[in-house]
């Protein structure tokens, strides 16, 4: 497996030392939970991504796809916990068809907790792992040092003891799949509104024996952007320019190839950004 | 050996130069006063009014302290409800400075109507306050705060350097809306569209606002800054100040 690049290590801490600011990497200041019910386990997350007290993404995606049947929500640098299960689903993948038996939580947690301990907390990836196996039902914390949990609820990130105060208040051992996506999403929703660090909508996963996963991608959205007042479309011609050159669809033709599209129907993949009319 | 490295560290014996410190470090104390609870503020004037608005959150780190902790003043009122006031101050920054200079500049707004029978000028109390703040030059009283009252905006820095002004934002959010403002009080970057060629436009000129353009470009300011700052939220406050008085109105913002 290829490792870290450390060949900058040396000029950083040279610069450093005269009083260059180290990088600031995007942190997810964030609330995740997750709760096991009679079949299955349900994970959710917010999905505010913050730089210091500025929001960097108002609707980011904090569950990640391990294997079909675990997720993983994620907690501290957005890049660490990104690549970290990135790498470990990927070995997840390979482990799975050379054993050719459908992959355990035990394992995914055991190998992220390995690969977080070898890296003494520098990769700072805080992660709640879920899934059903062969063996039943899991659900783990791991923190970046490696340390790991086995309960039945559990909450991490910067909204951790707003939404663990739901679970302590609220939570019953016989839940089931209803009961259990309501109470992880009010969990997420203290968080939301009570930790500065969470924010946005909840995002939902359900992982259930026999059952296709489900990603309930923005469960629930608890606060739409108000209506702005006023129109700030610039009148045509607003802007000064500098330089002005006219490339004709005649002239491209010369070196591409161009195709039309009509303009109606949604031609977008994937998710659409949010963009102020 | 411990005994034996102890007493060659005291360094009453032979100095080696490998030796140990002979003195315990400094121990360094510090005091430091201030905390950022936070919120922003804004202040826009027109011909015959100005508005000061804010946020009404108070925050210490990722917690919420209040949701409802306003931060504009009415100064000089005759009663607790601020009632007959004519003038406005909003502070930002640490909460309880910005507590304590309310109750100081409204003392001496009242005791000077009571000294004078007349109440105190706008120009003139904005003077007072200059003082008041550089009276504590190396003991400053919090981050920024700026004040108004019938028509005219001052803005001031922690230690009295002050100035008036047709408008300005403070506080934690002061940087997303600040190049809003220029854009959209000042026209700055806005040419008029068709006045000359490529970069010799004519610039769009600036004139004073109506009430209800300057009302909906702070509501605008606080709904856009609540999406991109995290200590901006609950309600805000939006106090208007004409001939006829002060009118204040809260309104829901975003609470995440």
């Amino acid at each position: 497996m290829p490792g870290f690049d450390f060949s900058n290590y040396n000029r950083n801490a040279a610069l450093h030392a005269k009083g260059v600011p180290l990088p600031k990497a995007t942190s997810t200041g964030t609330t995740i939970v997750g709760c096991i019910y009679d079949k299955g386990v349900v994970i959710a997350a917010d999905t505010r991504a913050t730089v210091g007290p500025i929001v960097a993404d108002k609707n980011c995606e904090k569950l990640h796809y391990i294997a079909p049947k675990i997720w993983c929500a994620g907690a501290g640098t957005a890049a660490d916990t990104e690549f970290t299960t990135a790498l470990i689903s990927s070995n997840i993948e390979l482990h799975s068809l050379s054993t050719g038996r459908d992959p355990r939580v035990i394992t995914c947690m055991t190998m992220l907790k390995q690969h977080l301990f070898r890296y003494q907390g520098h990769i700072g990836a805080y992660l709640v792992v879920a899934g059903v196996d062969p063996t039943g039902v899991g659900l783990y914390t791991v923190h970046a040092h490696g340390s790991t949990d086995k309960l039945p609820y559990v909450t991490m990130g910067s909204g951790s003891l707003a939404a663990m105060s739901v679970f302590e208040s609220t939570w019953q051992p016989d839940l089931d799949r209803e009961g259990a996506i309501s109470l992880c999403a009010e969990a997420i929703k203290a968080g939301i509104f009570n930790d500065l660090g969470s924010g946005s909508n909840v995002d939902v996963c359900v992982i259930e024996k026999d059952k296709p996963t489900q990603l309930l991608r923005n469960y629930e959205k608890p606060n739409p952007r108000g209506e702005k007042e006023r129109n700030y479309r610039f009148p045509k011609g607003t802007t000064a320019w500098l330089n002005q050159r006219v490339i004709s669809k005649e002239d491209m033709k010369k070196y591409v190839t161009i195709e039309t599209l009509s303009g109606d129907g949604n031609l977008a993949v994937g998710e659409q950004m949010d963009v102020d009319v | 050996m411990t005994m034996l490295l102890n007493h060659a560290s005291h360094g009453d014996g032979i100095g080696y130069s490998f030796a140990q410190p002979t003195a315990a470090p400094v121990q360094q104390h510090s005091f430091y006063p201030y905390t950022d609870n936070g919120g922003s503020t804004l202040g826009i004037t027109g011909s015959d009014f100005a508005i000061l608005a804010g946020d009404t959150r108070s925050t210490s780190g990722y917690n919420i302290n209040s949701r409802m902790a306003p931060k504009v003043f009415k100064i000089g009122g005759d009663d607790e409800t601020g009632e007959g006031a004519q003038i406005v101050l909003s502070v930002v920054g640490f909460a309880a400075d910005g507590n304590a200079l309310k109750e100081r500049l409204d003392n001496i707004v009242k005791m000077y109507k009571y000294k004078h029978g007349k109440p105190m000028s706008v120009s003139a109390c904005a003077q007072r306050l200059s003082t008041i703040l550089y009276e504590k030059r190396f003991f400053p009283i919090t981050y920024t705060r700026f004040w108004e009252g019938k028509g005219a905006l001052y803005s001031y820095d922690p230690v009295g350097s002050y100035e008036r002004e047709q408008c300005r934002a403070a506080g934690a959010a002061s940087s997303l809306i600040t190049p809003f403002l220029d854009n959209q009080v000042n026209f700055k970057n806005q040419y008029v569209p068709g006045s000359g060629e490529g970069h010799a436009l004519e610039p769009k000129k600036a004139e004073p606002l109506s009430r209800s353009t300057a009302e909906g470009l702070v509501r605008d300011a606080f709904t856009s800054a609540v999406e991109r700052h995290i200590e901006v939220g609950d309600y805000l406050q939006l106090v208007t100040i004409t001939k006829d008085g002060i009118e204040e109105a809260f309104q829901p913002l975003k609470k995440d």
